[in-house]
């Protein structure tokens, strides 16, 4: 993956563009493409080619009907000329072509409503295919398909309903129209029976599809509502935290679900009283001491989404975090910092913004942070990224505010070394959070202002007078730092007067 | 775990987002020792929080600090490298060779289905046909539906003779819906009630309307046919078909378009043969089958 395309991917995310689908395909990169995993699409076929193709897959299973007394074991005819298709599909042109011949859709429909057992699982691929396009018209001419996709959930094969589900789910996400079709078909109480299957494969496309629904636009209105008033969420929970044991494939699956219905803020009420705070917690604990020391392949894929379910749960109005009082936290937080932060640094921004929400409030974890002797941890991060940069201090801050006890632990780590550098950055967000934090160091614990004067902080400080939306506060810092040690001179009110002198 | 249930090495190893992101200084974390062991330990009793509980003086301008829990929406830039690693995952996975070679290849066998002799050389073929055709099939008709659901309406609707009389009086019609309670007069209101309120389609297969007036006593348990059909492309061979209950026509034509015979440049293109496929051909649900299914071992 080269780095200008991760940037395609980042602006299309921005534009919420970004859509994700799953492929399920029998055949290996290697059989298909190059060592670079790059796919071979086969090329484009003509109008007449097409329609020969569905001709010839319609021949063969009248092939297989003129046999029908006879042959009791599957006819490679008929399946060829159904695999032929199927790989004609991959290409888009030939797709489009497809659901616009007239009838196609309709022939797919009535072998896969047949119990031409082979020939159903050719034409769900064949829908699968389809269902990959990138052409919002192709997802819309699957519309008469998905009641049937439904309709077929709850027998069959492991690999078929995989199939089914995997195709619904690619469908759900390119079309409003197809979800608008879905929901009055009945899928919330499908999935609601479906999750209740034994088969991880099962459970794995089954929450594949809901992570697809529950990150609709109009999920939060149209489909959250739905998904709280059925069996759905405890058995998400459940899953989610039994991942470890169970499977981890459909875990980051339900994780994610569950990551799309919190950020909806719609019903974290529900969530909360269903215990979802301790029991993705304990997750957490759980994974952060099982990880290995090495690479732990995949495991970020459920660790980002819990973090996230967490810190958006913690960020309610409703008192949760007393549940929650458990310095261990702290303990994991760190180990998946540590044990994620090369390959994976993203992780970095989805902890601090954990550490920040547990530390907000609480003097528990503020207190227990340093007494842990995490601190210097905590500062190892602060060049990590702009965003970790901000984070960081923000956390500092929270530890900082507590008062004086808190600050006389800042200043003895020593944390003021470390802020020197950082004030020299040239980002006007993290100099401005370095700034609040050295007020409040100031403010609660003197003698870290004087400390910062010996280190030459009167000059990192001077060299932000000129920058609009930093001059105030670095001004008024210096006066704070100007005034001679010991001089009670260190109230807001002060500093307020001083700021507009 | 399948191969497949990881994410593959190919966007693990070059498709992280973040893996490009420039590396400042990222060098190991250095945590203090023993923090392994404290996790495993349980939950100690905390140190008391230094005991500064007065309320402390709020920043005042040109500061602002205010400890904040932030509530992030799904679009919020913090969550960007996250979730395009998780629409490289999703993009990555492919079911591997590997893992459909693993599938073990059993010595040929037949389906031990009375009737039914189709043959196969893997457990998951196996499983598949069975499923199709045998999990839910009526002990009655031998007809195979895709669902219990559909399979208990259906058992209800034709083999219980209590139905047409109960019909007369009450809605007797359920929803093919699972998880929709509404009943219905007849079949038709039920249809109109699938099509306006389910979306479905219009020619749903598995609600196929009757086509002759008759009492389930009418669809006796057929004698001839099927025992020689393993799949359920069934052909026509009695009345009978004609009388079908909610759904699975036998009878139904299938429309498919068909090209001229010879594709080529020369073919006149919008010109679609609609093909019928002889109505004794049925690509649904609808095949009668001489053997017993499983939930009437006979
Ligand atoms: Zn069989
Ligand atoms: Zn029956
Ligand atoms: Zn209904």
């Amino acid at each position: 993956m080269v780095t200008s395309s991760i940037t395609a991917l980042r602006k299309a995310r921005r534009q919420e563009q970004l859509v994700s689908k799953r492929l399920l395909r029998e055949d290996t990169t290697a059989e298909e493409g190059g060592q670079d995993g790059a796919e071979i699409v086969p090329d484009p076929l003509s109008e007449d080619e097409v329609k020969s193709m569905m001709f010839s897959m319609v021949m063969g299973v009248l092939k297989v009907l003129e046999l029908l007394r006879g042959v009791q074991r599957g006819s490679e005819d008929r399946k060829r000329s159904l695999s032929c298709l199927r790989w004609a599909l991959r290409n888009k042109e030939t797709q489009q072509k497809f659901v616009r011949l007239e009838g196609s859709i309709r022939t797919l429909i009535g072998l896969f409503t047949s119990s031409l057992a082979d020939m159903q699982m050719e034409a769900a691929r064949c829908l699968h295919e389809l269902s990959h396009s990138s052409d919002p018209a192709v997802a819309e001419a699957c519309l008469p398909v998905t009641s049937y996709l439904l309709t077929y959930l709850s027998g069959h094969s492991v690999e078929f309903t995989e199939l089914c589900l995997y195709t619904l789910g690619n469908l759900v996400v390119e079309s409003e129209a197809v979800r608008k079709q879905l929901l009055p078909q009945g899928v919330i109480p499908v999935l609601a029976s479906c999750i209740q299957s034994p088969h991880e494969a099962v459970l794995e496309g089954l929450g594949y599809v809901l992570s697809q629904l529950l990150q609709a636009k109009e999920a939060p209105t149209e489909i959250i509502p739905l998904v709280l008033d059925s069996v759905l969420p405890q058995h998400m929970l459940r899953l989610v935290c039994s991942g470890l044991k169970a499977g981890i494939g459909a875990a980051v699956e339900f994780a994610w679900s569950l990551h799309y219905i919190i950020c909806s803020h719609t019903a974290n009420t529900a969530l909360l009283s269903l215990g979802a705070l301790p029991a993705l917690t304990s997750l957490l604990l759980d994974l952060a001491s099982e990880i290995p020391e090495d690479a732990p392949e995949g495991l970020e894929l459920l660790i980002c989404p819990v973090l996230r379910c967490l810190s958006n749960l913690l960020a309610e109005e409703t008192g949760c975090e007393v549940q929650i009082q458990d310095e261990r936290l702290l303990i994991a937080l760190f180990l998946i910092l540590q044990c994620f932060l090369q390959q994976h640094p993203f992780i970095i921004q989805e902890c601090l913004w954990l550490l920040n929400n547990l530390t907000a409030d609480e003097h528990f974890f503020c207190s227990a942070l340093l007494s842990l002797d995490l601190l210097p941890a905590l500062l190892q991060l602060l060049p990590c990224s702009q965003m970790a940069s901000v984070l960081v201090l923000t956390i500092l801050c929270n530890i900082a505010e507590k008062g004086p006890a808190y600050c006389q632990q800042l200043h003895q780590q020593p944390a003021l070394p470390l802020l020197l550098p950082t004030l020299a950055l040239p980002d006007p967000k993290v100099v401005g959070q370095c700034l609040e934090l050295l007020h409040l160091l100031f403010l609660h614990w003197p003698e870290a202002a004087a400390d910062f004067v010996r280190q030459g902080g009167h000059q990192a400080l001077e060299q932000h007078q000129s920058i609009p939306e930093l001059q105030e506060r670095a001004q008024a810092l210096l006066d704070i730092i100007g005034q001679p040690l010991g001089a009670s001179a260190f109230s807001p009110c002060h500093a307020m007067l001083s700021a507009f002198s | 775990m399948p191969a497949r249930k990881c994410p593959p090495p190919a966007s693990r190893s070059a498709g992280c987002a973040c893996a490009l992101a420039p590396p400042p200084s990222r060098a190991m974390l250095s945590l203090p020792p023993g923090l392994r062991r404290r996790l495993r330990e349980g939950p100690s009793s905390p140190p008391a929080p230094p005991a500064s509980r007065a309320p402390l003086p709020s920043p005042a301008p040109p500061f602002a600090f205010a400890p904040r829990r932030l509530r992030l929406g799904p679009h919020h830039p913090l969550l960007e490298d996250g979730d395009v690693h998780r629409h490289l995952y999703l993009q990555g996975v492919l079911s591997s060779l590997a893992e459909v070679a693993e599938k073990p290849k059993v010595s040929e066998f037949s389906c031990h289905i009375s009737g039914c002799c189709q043959a196969f050389d893997t457990l998951e073929g196996y499983e598949h046909h069975y499923n199709t055709l045998h999990r839910n099939v009526c002990s009655f008709c031998k007809r195979s539906f895709p669902s219990g659901h559909l399979l208990d309406i259906h058992i209800l609707e034709w083999h219980d003779s209590l139905f047409q009389i109960m019909a007369e009086k009450q809605n007797m019609y359920k929803c093919l819906v699972e998880g929709c309670a509404e009943k219905f007069k007849s079949s038709k209101d039920r249809k109109d009630h699938l099509v306006t309120v389910h979306l479905y389609p219009a020619d749903f297969r598995f609600d196929r309307p009757k086509k002759v007036k008759s009492g389930p006593k009418h669809v006796s348990s057929p004698k001839k046919q099927g025992g020689s059909m393993p799949m359920d492309v069934s052909m026509e061979t009695s009345e009978q078909f004609q009388v079908d209950p909610m759904e699975i026509g036998p009878s139904e034509n299938m429309e498919i378009p068909q090209p001229a015979a010879s594709p080529g440049p020369s073919v006149p293109e919008e010109r679609l043969y609609k093909s019928r496929i002889p109505s004794t051909i049925c690509f649904g649900q609808g095949a009668t089958r001489g053997f017993k299914g499983p939930r009437k071992k006979v």
